[in-house]
């Protein structure tokens, strides 16, 4: 054995490791000056920045980073003695390996929890992963129920996941169309063929017929698709009252520019997470084609004066201000909570910080946080519909800044 | 589910789709017809070519028409190049190292393309990638008109290069007949060369037509060559005209199976077809009896 490999201890080893891992993850708000004094909070914010879901990741960090931002101006975590907040970020690369990679990283590098994931098979390995070493994980969107089924004591979601989202959009759905005086009686589904889609596609097929909607025809496609011209021809002949289709951004923007291109117009198009729906992006850059579309997703409260001057805030930048960012920024503010009632950064102490929440300085329309079995109770999706160039809040109407449009007027 | 107002966009949805898939299949045959060789490059090479379109968008402003016009030239030298240059010489006068040597140059190509933009599937936006053709019957999109009319075009003029011009003759002469080519004067390799330089030159004409209605990912070149080949074999190894019909064939089955058995499956019935034609008729439509 050489004279090097038997200098090598196990902590050295395992000190190395981590200030490489750290290195490689990039640890970002933390000049040198004032890390030195041993006093800053490190958090993990995992998103998937590069692939797939590249744009999504990006706007998740953007929110989680601006929180933190935030944070650190306003005197860091003072139970902590003014801690600044040393964000960890890690890239999925969109793929659950990915993001199992950059939480061994984490673990590595020490950070206190780990927020984030974005997509429900990115959050389901991240947290399994964060859960051997008893690492809190805060589920960031990722909606699929089984994410806080497992048991697992350090995994929480803030916003609400699938079953809940699709009662509630079913249940929106009904009213919206009572209201309106029926007009809808028939439907087709649009779905993307993955879990996602397929999996509300098959929720929607054995629903609607019990609340009185007859479903006309369901299409699957891949993603990508770069051609809807047959699905839009299809639609056309079987001429449904409502059209829901269950895509991800760029064919649901597609497939609502398709049907505008061949002029199909239905009474109404409802989706529930829909892709593009419920985004800035989508109105700004097509208004026609997303014109009074209306969809079943996360949303902030418009009420909040936190969520509007957060708005204003992502839009100075020149971004939009998507789902993504405002949950991430809640849910770095619902640790940074957890952190000041724990007075400590210890996992442990976080878990159960984290645990006893009621946390209401977010800017959801959820009320004070609770956590059931790592589930916040209060979460819930709200109704929006695209009215001019803007998107408003149309049900429930606790939080509703507009009345629907349903059916669409004509042309 | 019959009616014709939605049969007969559907097939002209497919005879658009269908004519820049014959372009693609136009560039590997050429390449088979001349050299005698399958250019697994091919689509490693349309990959390279979209992203050349994509960026002449983002950063150069530059319409993907107007690429058309760059890219094509540039296209043309790279494909002269690479066979000249590498293919050529690495091959040692060998066809079954041409096969390794155009299979290592996809690797290469497609892991340069992915380390240098990631695996994000990019797309870009034009005014008129929306705009539709109203012909009563059916809308069609502008861009998709304007690609049909551009590979019409194209194919018209490679057929009359490859019949008047004395490139074409030589080109031709070499296809039919190597050993008696070079004995009569003509330089074998160079011509080799400008047959490769045209294949490639017909991708960056097709990236560019694909480009305002199409995304583009390190690994996209792959789902095209593959209806190429089967598009090469169905018209006939080697056949310019049987090409482009075969293109135009094959992008009707490919949305007439869309439309009766869901885009999912949309392409199962190319490869169906493939088999087919293997079976049955293996010189393809256009081929000359082996």
């Amino acid at each position: 054995m050489s004279h090097w490999s038997a200098r090598i201890t196990r902590r050295k080893l395992l000190q190395r490791t981590a200030v490489g891992a750290a290195a490689a993850t990039g640890v970002v708000n933390a000049p040198s000056v004032l890390r030195a004094q041993g006093s800053a909070v490190k958090l993990g914010v995992l998103h998937p920045v590069s692939g797939a879901l590249s744009y999504s990741g990006q706007q998740g960090r953007l929110g989680a980073t601006i929180a933190i931002d935030e944070i650190n101006a306003a005197g860091g975590i003072k139970a902590l003695g003014g801690a600044r907040i040393e964000a960890v970020l890690g890239d999925a690369q969109s793929t659950p390996e990915g993001g199992n990679a950059e939480v061994e990283k984490m673990n590595a590098a020490a950070v206190a929890v780990i927020v984030g994931g974005y997509s429900s098979s990115i959050c389901l390995t991240a947290s399994q992963t964060a859960a051997r070493y008893d690492l809190p994980y805060l589920v960031d969107v990722g909606v699929a129920d089984n994410i806080v089924t497992r048991g697992l004591k350090n995994t929480f979601r803030f916003g609400p996941g699938f079953g809940v989202i699709a009662k509630t959009a079913l249940d929106n759905l009904v009213t919206i169309n009572d209201q309106a005086g029926k007009p809808a009686k028939t439907v087709m589904i649009v779905h993307e063929d993955s879990l996602f889609g397929s999996g509300l596609a098959k929720l929607l097929n054995a629903q609607l017929p019990e609340r009185g909607f007859q479903v006309l025809e369901t299409i699957p496609h891949p993603t990508p698709t770069r051609d809807f011209n047959n699905v839009a021809l299809k639609i056309k002949t079987q001429n449904p009252d409502l059209v829901i289709p269950a895509d991800y951004y760029n064919e649901y923007v597609l497939l609502a520019r398709t049907m505008q291109q061949q002029r199909v117009r239905p009474k109404g198009i409802y989706s529930v997470l829909g892709g593009a729906a419920s985004s800035y992006k989508f109105v700004k850059e097509f208004p026609e084609a997303a014109q009074y579309i209306m969809d079943c997703n996360h949303w902030f409260d418009p009420r909040n004066p936190k969520a509007l001057a957060l708005k204003k805030k992502v839009e100075d930048r020149g971004e939009f201000y998507t789902y993504e960012v405002f949950m991430n920024y809640s849910c770095i503010l619902l640790v940074a909570d957890a952190l000041e009632r724990a007075g400590s950064a210890e996992r442990a102490k976080m878990i159960a910080a984290l645990e006893s929440s009621t946390f209401a300085g977010h800017v959801m329309p959820y009320g004070p946080t609770k956590f059931v079995d790592g589930q916040n109770q209060g979460a819930a999706p709200v109704n929006t519909q695209v009215l001019g160039n803007d998107i408003q809040l149309i049900f429930p109407q606790t939080f509703a800044t507009a009345k629907p449009v349903f059916p669409v007027p004509p042309a | 589910m019959l009616s014709l107002t939605i049969l007969v966009p559907a097939i002209l949805n497919g005879l658009l789709t269908g004519a820049v898939y014959g372009l693609v299949a136009l560039g590997l045959t050429l390449i088979y017809g001349v050299l005698h060789i399958i250019n697994f490059a091919h689509g490693a090479l349309l990959t390279a070519a979209m992203f050349a379109a994509f960026f002449a968008h983002r950063l150069l402003g530059l319409d993907p028409y107007l690429a058309a016009v760059v890219l094509t030239p540039m296209f043309f030298v790279l494909g002269y190049c690479l066979q000249r240059f590498v293919i050529g010489p690495a091959a040692h006068g060998e066809d079954r190292n041409v096969l390794l040597v155009t299979l290592g140059l996809a690797v290469v190509i497609e892991n340069m393309l992915l380390y240098a933009f990631g695996a994000d599937t990019r797309t870009i936006n034009l005014d008129y990638a929306f705009r539709i053709v109203d012909l009563g019957i059916a809308f069609l999109a502008l861009p998709r008109v304007v690609g049909f009319g551009v590979v019409l075009a194209v194919t018209l003029l490679l057929w009359l290069v490859l019949s008047l011009t004395d490139t074409g003759k030589a080109i031709r002469a070499v296809a039919k007949e190597k050993l008696g080519a070079q004995l009569s004067g003509i330089d074998v390799a160079h011509i080799y060369a400008v047959t490769f330089a045209l294949g490639t030159a017909c991708l960056a004409i097709a990236a560019c037509l694909l480009i305002p209605t199409y995304y583009v990912n390190p690994h996209i070149g792959n789902a095209f060559v593959l209806v190429a080949f089967t598009i090469v074999v169905l018209g006939g190894m080697g056949s310019v005209t049987g090409a482009l019909v075969a293109g135009l064939f094959v992008g009707v089955v490919e949305s007439l199976c869309g439309l009766y058995l869901g885009e999912s499956l949309g392409q199962i019935g190319i490869f169906v077809m493939f088999i087919l034609v293997l079976l049955f008729r293996p010189s393809g439509l256009f081929g000359e009896r082996a």
